[in-house]
């Protein structure tokens, strides 16, 4: 995994609230068995006119958004489905950041599994954003997982809270079974004092 | 000693490791995987050199992409028919258990986990899926997961989990004739919202709670994710028991792990971190109307005005799901006509389900205009609906009987909508697309698909009450 320190981009908007995996990536592509490749269909059906013809009405389709890697949008982003194509989707296309005012849970941990800050902010925060890049083509952010801060050159300055185990194994690039893996012999240990509440299912214990 | 909730008491059951500043290492009793989001897990172990850490608790079946027409012929989607061709050469190469599309057991993953007595009272069980609430209803810690974490899971049999908040909702009162598990749950989401329960596990109680059978207890539990919470519970009692006696995965000393199970219900006067009651004697079908499930109201309401919701993120949502729905504010639900029928999915495809629907459906007629169909959980499901001559009621009213499997839930395999066509389903989610590209999909119980079936558009159940008792 990709280490995220810091990170300077053009923001790009989805001024929805509530935005779905469904959305995000449709299910038609997730029959692939591969990680990547999945930033072509990244909100399909809203990017694109019978699957081919870009969408105008599509905001972040505007010409001012191209090579965006910051995508600033509205609470509760990422509900619904599990899939992590989500965010291999928007990781495939170039998102390295997301803010809004909410995740849901399960999209929130994906991003951290793949490189991905999604940074909570709040909604007068998201909506000053919102206003700026609108104001502004080309609207450049600068994200620093170490400060946990955002900045701008036009002076905008947020922090964001964040966990420090999350900063600390996005910051770098660390993966998780790894660290686990430290813990082995907890992990021994724990197996066998607690087979009577975690018991292996009839006719297959093998510990 | 401190009062605890049942989560509590199964989290901290489960802890391996905890150290301040970092997320808790939570043990995992059960991990149940699909084709859609194991393949690039069991790739990563693979690339890593790693094995499944404890293969005999993990269990496998294919349920997202397969066809629910005839089993005997080949999967004609090549890439549907890879992905499903993966799942078997991963389990076998990493020794997982597999009910594959022939096994007698197949079936949607939250409906064999009970069948096969895989889901216990007091473990804790992850599945690639947000649906993995479903299990919750057991009085099990369950709960989706992605791949990343599927992996994890399967290299080390732990999850790195921050600990949830809690959160009770009682649900008190008499349900009137009509209302349904699925009425229950989508009237919660409707009031907290979809993001209502985020960052917690809400444990479902109080006397209604209580009277529920198992099928309807999940039903609840499976929609827990829609309101945004990272799992649902219900206490486990003697109807839980009673389901789980002799199931084929449950434990061989059956009466000690009752014993046990009997401790895991929350303590009087333990505290949970939020609250919120409902009074089941209040409510009236649901149904939803836009395109998440929080957009949702009583069946003898009308559609909102978006002008009614007065924030204004909440306000363009509603409009544009208005527009995505094809619908005008002020429409009585009932005058709203439909074009599909699907009965099924994680939420409502188990053996009461389809009992209720037959029981409607007998002597009636589904209507010209609607296409419906009756998608089993699983293949027990399947065989034990056509040894009680539930598939006849089915078939005789005009429904198409189905193979087992996700199918409309989410369209990945060939059921899927046309665009513009309006879907009464009693699956989870509405959200656009889901169904199809340019479906409308409404969110019902399965009584009420029965009856907007016959009726050829969303009907108020409850009339059927005084003509069903003469």
């Amino acid at each position: 995994m990709e280490p995220f320190k810091k990170h300077s981009g053009v923001a790009t908007l989805l001024d929805l609230p509530n935005v779905d995996t469904d959305q995000i990536i449709p299910k038609q592509f997730l029959k692939r068995i591969e990680r990547t490749g999945f930033g072509q269909f990244l909100f399909y059906d809203w990017r694109f006119i019978d699957g081919k013809k870009p969408n105008a009405e599509f905001e972040m389709n505007a010409d001012r958004y191209r090579g965006a890697t910051i995508l600033v949008t509205r609470a509760n982003f990422g509900c619904g489905s599990s899939r992590e194509h989500a965010p291999w989707a928007l990781l495939d296309y170039g998102f390295r950041c997301i803010l809004a005012p909410s995740f849901a849970d399960i999209f929130y941990n994906n991003c951290f599994k793949n490189g991905i800050l999604p940074a909570r902010l709040s909604e007068s925060q998201v909506e000053m954003i919102f206003e700026r890049v609108r104001r502004t083509p080309g609207y450049q952010l600068t994200v620093d997982l170490e400060k946990k801060k955002i900045t701008s050159d036009d002076g905008l300055e947020f922090t964001f809270e964040l966990d420090d185990f999350r900063r600390h194994c996005l910051l770098g690039g660390l993966d998780d079974i790894g660290l686990t893996l430290q813990y082995e012999n907890k992990i021994r240990a724990y197996e066998a004092s607690h087979r009577e509440i975690s018991p292996a299912p009839a006719g297959r214990n093998s510990l | 000693m401190k009062p605890k909730t049942m989560f509590e008491k199964i989290w901290a059951a489960h802890v391996v490791h905890e150290e301040a500043g970092r997320p808790a290492l939570l043990y995992i009793d059960r991990h149940l995987v699909h084709e859609v989001t194991s393949p690039q897990a069991f790739e990563g172990l693979r690339l890593a050199g790693r094995r499944v850490r404890r293969p005999e608790l993990t269990f496998a079946t294919m349920d997202h992409n397969v066809p629910t027409t005839d089993r005997s012929r080949p999967i004609e989607d090549v890439i549907s028919a890879k992905q499903i061709e993966t799942l078997v050469q991963n389990c076998s190469e990493f020794g997982v258990a597999l009910f594959d599309l022939n096994s007698p057991d197949q079936g949607i993953v939250h409906v064999i986990g009970p069948e096969l007595g895989l889901t216990l009272p007091g473990l804790t069980l992850v599945c690639g899926d947000s649906h993995t609430s479903t299990h919750g209803a057991f009085g099990a810690l369950a709960f989706g997961i992605g791949t990343s974490e599927v992996e994890h899971v399967l290299a080390t049999q732990c999850l790195l989990q921050d600990k949830p908040k809690t959160f009770l909702i009682e649900v008190t009162g008499r349900r009137p004739y009509g209302i349904e598990a699925k009425d229950i749950i989508l009237s919660i989401i409707g009031r907290i919202g979809t993001d209502g329960g985020a960052g917690s596990v809400v444990e479902y109680a109080g006397e209604t709670i209580l009277q529920l059978s198992m099928e309807e207890r999940m039903t609840i539990c499976n929609m827990s994710i829609e309101g945004g919470a990272r799992a649902g519970m219900i206490a486990p009692d003697e109807k839980t028991f009673d389901y789980l006696r002799g199931r084929r995965y449950a434990p061989a000393d059956f009466d000690a792990a009752v014993a046990r199970w009997e401790q895991l219900p929350t303590d009087a006067g333990a505290r949970f971190d939020r609250g919120l009651t409902i009074d089941a004697a209040l409510l009236a079908p649901q149904v939803t109307w836009g395109t998440n499930p929080g957009q949702v109201v009583s069946i003898n309401a009308r559609v909102p005005n978006p002008s009614e919701f007065s924030d204004p993120n909440a306000r363009k949502a509603a409009e544009r799901a208005l527009d995505y729905m094809g619908l005008t504010a002020g429409t009585a639900m009932t005058d709203i006509p439909i074009d599909r029928v699907f009965i099924g999915s994680c939420t409502n495809s188990r053996i009461e389900d389809l009992r209720r629907v037959a029981r409607f459906v007998k002597g009636r007629r589904v209507a010209s205009t609607v296409y419906a169909m009756v998608v089993p959980g699983s293949q027990p499901v399947k065989k034990q609906a056509e040894a009680e001559g539930l598939d006849r009621i089915f078939i005789e009213a005009g429904f198409d009987w189905r193979e087992s499997g996700c199918s409309m839930c989410l369209g990945m395999n060939p059921d899927i909508l046309k665009p513009g066509e309006r879907c009464a389903s009693t699956s989870n989610r509405n959200f656009e697309g889901r169904q199809g590209k340019g479906g409308r999909t409404h969110l019902v119980s399965p009584i009420m698909a029965a009856a907007a079936a016959v009726e050829g558009r969303f009907v108020d159940v409850r009339q059927y009450e005084l003509k069903e008792r003469q």
